[in-house]
């Protein structure tokens, strides 16, 4: 497990930090002078996950890497809240890229650096790509899929918030099952998205023998920096998958995100792990089971599944598929 | 125009745009008030001396907790501890250990030595302390920290009143009383033992007071008509507990009956049970959960071997034999006589049927008011009399150690303010820290930290001290449960956790601020703070 719990601290290690903990072992995020990579003002929704993913990722990032970091960027929701013109609220470098290039364009990067690092230009600068899920599991799928199988030097971030959302919350294939989204509405007699769809990347990711994949929530800070640095000791390509829950997109109270995001961990809903050349190593065990329709519920992206008339017959099927990932990924082992 | 290549503008910095002005809520810090100290009959800010033993600072932690309570080491053992009926903390495992802390801290004082800072400048006031226990000690202790002259006139020969007389050796040793009285003493407060007042108004005006304080207590046992046989030794239980402090043991016998429910008669039972008796019978006409006797101590009493009939009154007692009846309780729960009979051998009967007050020093005082046997005091703890003031077992209140401390701290404020012509009104409390209001996700598994037992055996034939105390690791360790419900302990979750950066962080014991200028007002700090430090008000425009 890349993740140690600490020793017990009246809270123990799920706070961010904790005046009893020595500096060391507090979180990155607990530091009065942390990166902020992603700076105040950007104009995210309220209660955006997506902000707060990307702040925690690269925060972390650039802690690893000493400051030494290029981020390139796909379109989508992050860039567009981050880099109106012509402000910018990040405090790393950063390019912008297209929908669909991002993992070509940080491949771009680290082969640009690695030559100037040979010829004596240039010390040891990292890359990190990152996206949505669209840019991810959809358009920019082919470039990802060709930057794993070169194996570059580059981590690659996706925030997952299920859909393409700057652009009116339209179906990706990382939508899961039943959610509404614009073009999967709650009408007829399968609503909302369909079952036996979508991709889950870092099981293709895994697929592609890279040296690291790894999932995470923004519920889970500790967990998800240990991650970050994990990843960043190693070279070659790595694959960091984020949940990021959307309050605009799954009709949740902007005040939930992180309790909406470590109830997609508690039900098996979203299987929190890390793989090293396509074997599992660990997981993030389930701390309390719940059953599904606690995630469910508070999201109105599935409020036609329980009225006018509760749907348990969908549910169920939910239900199975978080099953199967708890057997799956042996959530409920090894904590 | 020196910009590099395709350059034409300035890099702008998303801070010029203040999101500010996206609120209709506003995240706010607030305090609330943490049910343990809600509830604690003495006032202890238990979460503020918490907080000090946390982090290992032993010393500070017991000067926080005897701001409130001289009495800690004294405290730790025989409070029945109504904060860990309060704690949110059993709403996750089981409720925090607070009077094992206590405990721990009270003797690490009493091991190091720790004093009381020394008051600062004299009021000139004179004020009389009239009895040595729990109320009086501690009413002493505060008026002579606000500068006061404090008297205590105590007429026994020893102080601690029923710390010393009422509660057990096994469950209070002595020289803890002594150690803590002694620091009083050292306070500057003089201690008069064998030291009767007959007469208040005349005591007062002897020794030129401005002011006194009344906690004689309740040591008179309470009689019950038994028909009994000349022969028959009938006993109350406060004479056989004091006796205990004397050279002369009491004799009991080998079988010991004991008539009441309350955590007197189980004193005393397990008392004879020291001290030699076969058989130690309480009888008590209602049931176990209707019993005034603390739980603990009834398990505790049970453990030992004493026995119990529950739902039973003594009709008589005849020499070496009594006989009892059985009870059914009614409709509304009160006990009735069933006409059935038992009949039990014992050597004694010892009466644990309630305590009443001596009253004989008040006699002449005008204007003060008895009613049912106790004292009447107003909500400033003073009695009808100007300058007189009462607490602990004499007025009328729930007679434990922990609340007659609670009356001294109290009337110690309110004699303040009326020696200088004025009125204590204690600051406005806090809204309560329900369990509601927390996270409880956040604190992480962390069993109670079990104080160890003597032995049964040990129990069952010696004083020695039954419970014992926590060593340093675990005291920290259960220090630590402690969810600082209502207060920020900077656990850093809203500075972690807001999207935009929105939260400043001030520095150790500095806390945090809210940047108004960029928080969106999305609440998550709101939902994430662990300990329900943080609340959401409504923007006004």
């Amino acid at each position: 497990m890349s993740f140690q719990p600490v020793k017990f601290y009246q809270t123990g290690t799920f706070t961010v930090g904790n005046r009893l903990l020595p500096p060391e072992e507090r979180s990155v995020q607990a530091q009065t002078k942390r990166f902020n990579s992603i700076n105040s003002g950007h104009r995210a929704c309220q209660g955006c996950g997506e902000a707060l993913g990307a702040r925690y990722a690269v925060d972390a990032a650039m802690e690893a890497a000493n400051g030494q970091l290029i981020c390139a960027n796909a379109t989508g929701c992050l860039e567009v809240f981050s880099t109106p013109y012509p402000e910018t609220s990040w405090q790393v470098p950063w390019i912008h890229s297209l929908f669909g290039n991002t993992a070509a364009v940080a491949t771009g990067i680290a082969a640009a650096l690695k030559v100037k690092q040979l010829k004596g230009e240039r010390r040891d600068i990292r890359v990190v790509a990152q996206g949505g899920d669209g840019g991810t599991t959809d358009i920019g799928f082919g470039c990802l899929s060709g930057m794993f199988e070169r194996n570059d030097d580059v981590l690659y971030i996706c925030y997952d918030n299920g859909g393409y959302m700057n652009t009116g919350i339209q179906r990706s294939s990382a939508t899961p099952p039943a959610a509404r989204t614009a073009t999967t509405l709650a009408v007829g007699d399968e609503p909302g998205n369909l079952f036996g769809q979508g991709k889950f990347v870092p099981a293709i990711a895994m697929a592609h023998e890279i040296p690291y994949v790894a999932t995470a929530t923004v519920a889970d800070l500790r967990d998800l920096e240990a991650k970050v640095r994990r990843a960043m000791a190693i070279r070659g390509a790595r694959y960091l998958h984020i949940l990021v829950p959307c309050p605009l997109g799954w009709g949740t109270a902007s005040h939930e995100t992180i309790r909406i995001a470590r109830l997609a961990k508690e039900t098996g809903i979203f299987p929190v792990f890390e793989a090293e050349h396509g074997e599992l190593k660990s997981v993030l065990a389930i701390r309390r089971p719940l059953p599904v329709e606690d995630y469910l519920k508070p999201q109105k992206r599935y409020a036609h599944l329980f009225a006018p008339k509760a749907r348990l017959e969908v549910i169920a099927r939910l239900q199975q598929l978080a099953d199967r990932n708890i057997r799956r990924y042996g959530l409920l082992e090894g904590n | 125009m020196d910009k590099p290549f395709a350059i034409t503008l300035d890099p702008g910095s998303s801070l010029a745009n203040k999101t500010g002005s996206w609120r209709t809520f506003r995240p706010v810090y607030v305090d609330r008030l943490p049910p343990c100290n809600a509830a604690c009959p003495a006032g202890e800010n238990i979460q503020g001396w918490l907080y000090h033993a946390e982090s290992g600072d032993y010393e500070q932690a017991w000067r926080a907790l005897t701001e409130n309570n001289p009495l800690p080491a004294i405290m730790g053992r025989v409070c029945y501890h109504p904060c860990q009926g309060a704690c949110n903390r059993q709403f996750v495992d089981s409720a925090v250990g607070i009077n094992a802390v206590e405990r721990f801290l009270g003797d690490e004082a009493i091991r190091h030595g720790w004093a009381f800072e020394k008051p600062g400048k004299s009021s000139g006031k004179r004020v009389l302390v009239v009895g040595a226990g729990p109320s009086g000690l501690s009413a002493a202790y505060h008026l002579a920290r606000q500068g006061h002259a404090v008297e205590i006139h105590e007429a026994g020969p020893m102080a601690g009143g029923m710390m010393r007389f009422g509660i057990p050796k096994y469950r209070l040793p002595r020289d803890v009383i002594d150690a803590e009285v002694r620091r009083i003493v050292d306070l500057g407060v003089t201690l008069k033992l064998d030291t009767k007042v007959a007469n208040i108004a005349e005591a007062m005006q002897a020794g030129r007071f401005d002011a006194a304080f009344l906690a004689v207590g309740a040591h008179i046992g309470k009689r019950a008509f038994i028909p009994a046989a000349d022969a028959t030794r009938i006993v109350d239980a406060v004479s056989v507990l004091r006796s205990m402090e004397g050279e002369e043991k009491p004799m009991l016998g080998r079988r010991v009956v004991v008539y009441g429910g309350g955590n007197t008669a189980i004193d005393v039972a397990r008392t004879a049970k020291r001290l030699g008796a076969e058989e130690a019978i309480i009888v008590y006409r209602r049931t176990r959960e209707k019993a005034p006797a603390h739980d603990s101590e009834i398990e505790e009493a049970l453990q030992e071997g004493v026995m119990v009939k529950w739902l039973s009154t003594i009709k008589q007692a005849a020499e070496g034999e009594i006989t009892i009846e059985k009870m059914a309780l009614d409709d509304k729960g009160f006990p009735q006589p069933t006409g059935e009979f038992e009949n039990l051998a014992a050597d004694s009967v010892v009466l644990a049927l309630g305590q009443d007050v001596d009253l004989g020093l008040l006699e002449g005082v005008p204007g003060l008011e008895v009613k049912d046997g106790v004292v009447q005091v107003g909500p400033n703890m003073m009695t009808g009399h100007a300058g007189i003031f009462a607490g602990g077992d004499m007025v009328p209140s729930e007679r434990t150690v922990t609340v007659a401390v609670g009356h001294g701290k109290k009337a110690a404020r309110h004699i303040d303010a009326w020696l200088a012509g004025a009125s204590y009104a204690p600051p406005p409390k806090h809204e309560v820290a329900t369990f509601d209001k927390l996270n409880p996700w956040y604190y992480s598994e962390a069993p109670l930290q079990v104080r160890p037992v003597l032995d049964i055996i040990r129990r069952q034939s010696t004083f020695e001290e039954v419970v014992q105390g926590l060593d340093e690791n675990n005291a920290l360790f259960e220090a630590r449960r402690c969810l600082s419900c209502g207060n920020c302990f900077e656990c850093d979750n809203c500075y972690g956790v807001c999207p935009d950066n929105a939260v400043i962080k001030l520095g150790p014991g500095k806390r945090f601020r809210f940047n108004y200028d960029y928080c969106k007002g999305c609440g998550i700090c709101v939902t994430e703070c662990p300990c329900g430090a943080i609340r959401m008000v409504p923007e006004e425009n």
